[in-house]
This record gives structure tokens, sequence and C-alpha cells, in this order.
């Protein structure tokens, strides 16, 4: 919970040096306002998520500060916010899983280490890993050689990863083509000493 | 004067009176007017089922042919209220069936329903001709069997949004050969459906109208229904999808010419399932569309959506996703000058900040079409300068509902709160009839609800407000205040009881985690009688000791006529 501690006046000038969320020079003091104040004394209610204090406090910071962080925090879901009927809600739920497995493309972003910018292939243009890293040898006109699964990839200095739900790096092949287009966020062409590392293993 | 004339010449002008809240007034003007009202009387809406018992429905309304009965409190739709609270059907149709009333028409909203009420419903009324069911939960397809086989002049099955258990039992074969009288089928929210019973069932009905498909109806098996229905005036697709890998040119072609034929389509919704490059299909009807639901429409996205507006210039009820984005608003605001309502749900949850609509594209709106007077705007954020901008444009309004997916959010340029758009918002629109707040607010936007929101009748606040003043303004000022609901702001017990009459006046009053104590709860229950004032205790959260002083988490209370509802569940503790 913040709130401004007076050190016994402005001796040390603590408050210079003080820990808060807000632009320096913005005073909290007047902006410390009810609605922290009853957020952050409201018992502790088993409908609100566990990262309730969490939830309020970054949003009573939004609400002082305004966007001050690039990113948004993650929030924490309050009970039936934003209200939508269950209805509506399960359903889309469930159709966001499917649209990320079926219907709409799949786009993800490849990565090839030293080149300027990065591309995007969608991933339910190619039925196998084959016709995956056929493209990807197109795209970045290089050679990626073959994979094996003792060996990882033989014969270039490249070796195609991904990375999957778990924010892991995998090798791209390891698994069913079904499962890694499930699996799949992102690609990276490793390069060099890094991917040969990786076909020692 | 009047009361020279017979019977039936006061029945014959109050045949006129249509709206139940005339009806009500009517009877209220002297014996002779109640008797005859109330033999006349064939429509009844009861908008709480506890505030009234059947046996006193069918007591006053013999006649009584359509009923609407709502149950769950609203917040019910988000989750705040615990399963088997209530709300059950099973006692009216009870009711009517042993009273020998002839029904013919049933709308239910948030109730429980089970498959023996509805076989009780599908056996007892020879004439029953519609049910609706809203929201409602219970049942399972074998309850939908009973209706399909023995309601012999069905004209309407409606089910919306309900939960509904289904079995592998085919209702929809249940419909006999006999059955052609079906005018509006929606079963959209079902997951199966047997594909040869509906071809067969849309064959023989000649006169449907409305028909709302789910998603196992495929796109040629909806060529095929449009074959045979294209009169239909009101039409929900189900899956809009070609496979990539089969060969079917030929079924879009057949789509294509088939749509063109079906000149009566002014309704427009589905597409659970869309493959965007088929969409082509359906604009030769776009042109003629006055209500168009893309909001379960995942699939279509940005251009697509943009480029199928584009084509909707009579739109008057326009329902979507927030994949518009403010520059689809613009759109929709320079090709829908007839919009009168505008649904914007979010596609996104949980505010990761990719809500893709705005203030910008709520302003554009109001600039384009003057004519709208309901909104429901899901949005990222809104500022006062907008609301206000909002609010000198569309002086129409009787449905007002802001979300801002962070819902304490104040105007993000100014860091200010709220209250000065909504102020706007509510002295501007004078037939302003329901209002929802968000975004960051003190007790200033309840004084300027109190002080203009006049016909008021439904208020739903959340994350809102500073003291007890905030509620007050709204109880002193709203007359006709009908229902208000409240959840995580600070009121307690001082406007609680300011004005206990008020309660009376109103159908209900919802406070959640907010500032009430039981004590004050029991106070009002003490003080009037004709209220249930009912305490959720989910979780044990009160402890045994009852201590007066212990904040409620969740307060229901409602007028009512016949006391204490007698299928509370244990968790539900009504005071007295």
């Amino acid at each position: 919970m913040e709130r401004s501690v007076n050190y016994g006046g402005n001796d040390l000038n603590l408050e210079a040096t003080e820990l808060r969320l807000g632009l320096p020079g913005s005073d909290e003091h007047e902006k410390q306002s009810y609605l922290s104040v009853r957020i952050s004394n409201k018992r502790a209610s088993p409908e609100v998520a566990e990262e309730s204090s969490s939830l309020s406090n970054s949003n009573v910071s939004d609400a002082r500060n305004g966007d001050q962080d690039s990113a948004p925090p993650a929030k924490a879901q309050v009970v039936g916010w934003p209200p939508i009927r269950s209805y509506r809600r399960n359903s889309f739920q469930q159709k966001k899983t499917e649209a990320d497995g079926a219907g709409a493309g799949m786009y993800v972003k490849v990565s090839m280490d030293g080149a300027p910018y990065l591309r995007k292939v969608d991933l339910k243009v190619y039925k196998s890993y084959p016709m995956l890293l056929k493209a990807l040898e197109n795209l970045f006109k290089l050679t990626i050689g073959e994979y094996s699964e003792r060996e990882g990839y033989n014969g270039s200095e490249f070796a195609p990863t991904y990375e999957d739900k778990d924010g892991d790096w995998m090798l791209v092949g390891d698994v069913p083509w079904d499962m890694f287009i499930s699996t799949c966020k992102r690609l990276r062409i490793m390069k060099g000493l890094e991917a040969r590392g990786l076909g020692c293993l | 004067m009047m009361n020279y004339f017979p019977d039936e010449v006061l029945e014959h002008v109050f045949d006129f009176v249509t709206s139940h809240r005339d009806r009500n007034a009517v009877s209220l003007v002297c014996k002779l007017w109640f008797r005859v009202e109330r033999f006349s009387r064939q429509r009844v809406f009861i908008g709480n089922c506890y505030a009234i018992s059947p046996e006193r429905l069918v007591t006053r309304f013999p006649g009584v042919k359509a009923l609407t009965l709502k149950g769950k409190p609203h917040f019910a739709d988000f989750n705040l209220v615990p399963q088997d609270w209530g709300g059950y059907v099973q006692p009216w149709i009870e009711a009517l069936a042993r009273s020998r009333i002839g029904l013919e028409e049933l709308r239910l909203k948030r109730m429980v329903v089970s498959d023996e009420s509805l076989d009780v419903l599908s056996r007892s009324f020879t004439n029953f001709k519609s049910l609706v069911l809203v929201s409602c939960e219970g049942f399972t397809t074998d309850g939908l069997s009973a209706i399909a086989a023995n309601c012999r002049f069905l004209r309407e099955l409606d089910l919306q949004e309900n939960e509904i258990e289904e079995k592998k039992n085919h209702w929809l074969g249940c419909f006999p050969d006999s059955c052609t009288s079906l005018v509006s089928l929606n079963f959209a929210c079902l997951k199966e459906i047997n594909l040869v019973a509906l071809e067969k069932l849309v064959a023989r009905n000649p006169n449907l109208k409305s028909l709302k498909l789910n998603r196992a109806v495929p796109l040629e098996a909806l060529q095929r229904i449009l074959m045979r229905a294209p009169q239909l005036v009101d039409l929900g697709t189900g899956s809009f999808v070609l496979d990539h890998d089969s060969d079917d040119s030929e079924t879009y072609r057949k789509l294509k010419a088939t749509i063109l034929k079906c000149r009566s389509i002014r309704n427009l919704s589905g597409f659970l399932e869309v493959t965007p490059r088929c969409l082509p299909a359906i604009y030769p009807i776009c042109f003629n569309l006055t209500y168009l639901n893309l909001s379960y429409a995942a699939g279509i996205h940005g251009s697509e959506l943009i480029k199928l507006i584009r084509f909707c210039g009579k739109l008057q009820r326009l329902w979507i996703l927030d994949y518009i984005g403010d520059k689809g608003l613009e759109v929709v605001a320079s090709t829908c000058k007839d919009l009168q309502e505008l649904r914007v749900f979010p596609s996104d949850f949980f505010g990761a900040g990719h809500a893709a609509v705005t203030e910008t594209g709520l302003v554009a709106i109001s600039t384009g079409c003057p004519k709208l007077n309901s909104l429901l705007y899901f949005c990222q954020q809104m500022t006062n300068a907008a609301l206000i901008a909002v609010a000198k444009n569309c002086p129409n309004f009787i449905r007002f509902r802001l979300c801002i997916l962070d819902p304490t959010k104040p105007d993000p340029v100014t860091m200010q709160p709220l209250d000065e758009g909504f102020g706007a918002i509510v002295q501007s629109s004078k037939r302003l009839r329901r209002l929802s707040l968000s975004g960051l607010l003190t007790d200033r936007v309840f004084l300027y609800i109190g002080m203009y929101a006049e016909q008021l009748e439904m208020l739903s606040i959340a994350f809102a407000g500073e003291s007890d003043k905030g509620m007050v303004y709204v109880l002193n000022g709203c007359k006709k205040l009908r229902k208000l609901e409240i959840r995580d702001s600070p009121f307690g017990d001082m406007a609680l009881l300011r004005d206990v009459g008020k309660y009376e006046t109103m159908r209900s009053l919802w406070m959640s985690s907010c500032e009430v104590t039981l004590g004050a709860c029991k106070t009002l229950a003490e003080k009037m009688p004709r209220l249930n004032v009912e305490i959720i205790n989910e979780n044990d959260q009160m402890e045994f000791g009852h201590e007066d002083s212990e904040k409620v988490e969740k307060m229901y209370l409602y007028r009512t006529l016949v006391g204490p509802r007698k299928d509370a569940p244990e968790f539900v503790w009504t005071l007295v």
C-alpha cells in the first residue's frame, strides 16, 4: 500500500529519495484519494481474485499516474467484470482457443540471428515440417540442413528453434506437427556456435 | 360517466390499452374498473417472480394468455449470484396447469427451468403457441422434446443464451409431421442438431419467418435450408465456413445464388464460425438489413468487417465486437445514418490493453448517427470531452451503458473523474431510462443523476462514488427508479436507511461489496414488512456470531406481497 511517510519534517528531505509510483515532482498527498483509501481498506473478499490488492493498487496507480508504464501490468480478474453474460464469455473463450487451432491463420514471428528485422509466417499454410523449413530457407536465403533426432540439424550452421507456451526454447521437429502448431508462439533461427551447441546435445 | 356503460363497453375500451403499466393504472381507478380490467387482461408481466405468488396471479387474471416472468437479479448474469439461488418456474407452471388457464405464451428470463416443468407445460395447455427462454438453465434437450412433441400449434420456440444440457435424443425430430405452424425457431445456443430433421422441419413450415441456427449447421445445409425458406425475415447463420481442402466452389456458387432469392431478410446474425472469403455471398442482402448482430462472429475482423458494414446503409441496430475499432466506427457513422442502437462487445476480456475502441469511435458515431438512442459500449477509455460531445449530438438516449474495461479509469487526458461527462449525458437525454456507469466517479455524478435523470428506471453502479451522499442523491432525485444495482462502492447504512419507504416504489435493490452492515439490513427488514431483505452468505463469510456491525457481502431486497420465499437455499437469509 503506498502511503508517504513523513520522517519528521523536511530536515533529511527523505521525500526526494522516497520510492513511489508517480512522475517525479508530482505530489501524491492530495491525490491519495478516497479511491485508494477505500480500495486498500477493503476487507479481503473471497470473490476477488488473489492478486486483488495488486489489482487495486495497480488500478489506483494507473488512476493517479496515467499510462506511465509502457505495457499495462497483467491484471488479475475481478469477479463479474467486465459485465458480460456468462454465456457470451464462455462461448467466446471457447472460440478463442478454437481460433488458435482452426479457421483463422496462425501467424508467428520469425527471427534470425543477425538479420535486421523479423518476418512473419502463417503456420497453417504449411502442413508439415519439410514445407515449413523449405519456406524458412526461402525467406532468409539460407540452408537449414537435415533433421535427425539424435543430432538436431546437421549440415549447416543454422538451427530452427521455437518458443513454446511455457516460454521454453525448443528445437523444431521433435514433436508431431499438430502439437507443434498448437504450442508454437514464435520461431527463431539460431546461427553459428549456439546452433551447433544444440546439435551436440 | 363511464359507470353508465355496460362492462362490455369498458372492456372494449380497455382492449386499446395494451401496455401493462397502463393497464395497471386503469385497474386502480375504481373497483368497477379493477374488475373489468382483471377479467379482460390477457398479457401479464411479472418482473420479479418473488413479488407475487402463482396462486394470486391465477386468481386475479383468470383470462391470462401470455405471461412474462423474470427470476434472478440482473447481476446473476455476471456470476455474482451463486448456483441454486432460486427463480424456479415449476410452481408457476403447476399453478397455471391446475387452474386450467388457457396459457398460450410464456416468456422467461433468468429462471431455472426443469425438464419436468417443460413436460407439464407441453401437456397442459392445448393452445400453447410460444415459448421464449432467455438466460435460463436447468433443463436438457429432453424438455425440448416434450415441447416439440406435444405442442400441436407451436409457433415460436426461441432459446436465447441458455445453458442447456444436450442429450443424444434428436429432439428436433420430435416435431410431428403435422407440425406446420412454426413461425420462429431459435436454437443457436445449442451445440448439436439433427440436420435431416431440421431440413424436413423447415420444408414443411412455410410460415417460418425467423430461423436462428447453431454452429452444427454447415454451409451446405444452410444453402439447402434457404432454398426451402426464401421467405425468412430473420436469419441466424450457424457455421459459415468453407474448408480449404474440399472442392466447394460449387457450394459457394449455389449459396450465392440462393441468397439472392432471399429478398425478405431484414435481420441477420450468427456467423459463429466464419471463413471470411465467403462473406461476399451475403453482400446482396446487406442493403436491406435493419438489424445486424455480429457479436459472436469472432472470425470477422478488420477490413472484412468494415467492407461488410459499408453495404449496410439501412441499419437501425448493430451489435458488433470491438474488432471494429475506432476507424471502423467512423465507417459505421458514415454508412448507417438510421442507426438507433449500437452495442460494441469486448473481444479481450482481461483488459490487456487490446480493446480496440476508445472515445474516438463513440464520438464519431454520435456525429454521424444523431438518431442513436440505445448504447452499450465496452471500451478501453473515455473522456469527459467525448461524453459531452456525445450528449450534445445525441439527445435522445433511452439506454446508455458504458463499460470501461478498467473500471476506475479516469479521463486519460485530464486525469479527472468522468462525473462531468455522465452529467452531460443525463442532462441532455431527458428520456433516459437506463444508465450504467463506469470509470473513475465521485459523488458528483450522482448529484447530477439525481438532479436530471427524471425518467431513469434502472441504474447500474460499479466501483463508483465516495460516500453515502452519492446513493442518497439518487434515491432522492430519481422518482421513477425501479431497479438499482450497486457493487464495490462505498455506500453504507446511512444511505440504505435514509428513506426506507422508497424501496416499496422500486422493484429491487442489489448491493454487493459495499459498506452496508448486517444491523442496518435487519433494521430495514423490521421497518418494512413488505420487503424481502435477503442476505447472500456464501462461504460462511459471516461468522456464527452474527455481529450487527459486520459488513454484508451481498444484499438483495425487493418488494413483495407474499412475504419471505419458501424456496430460499441455505446460504440465503431472509431477514425479518
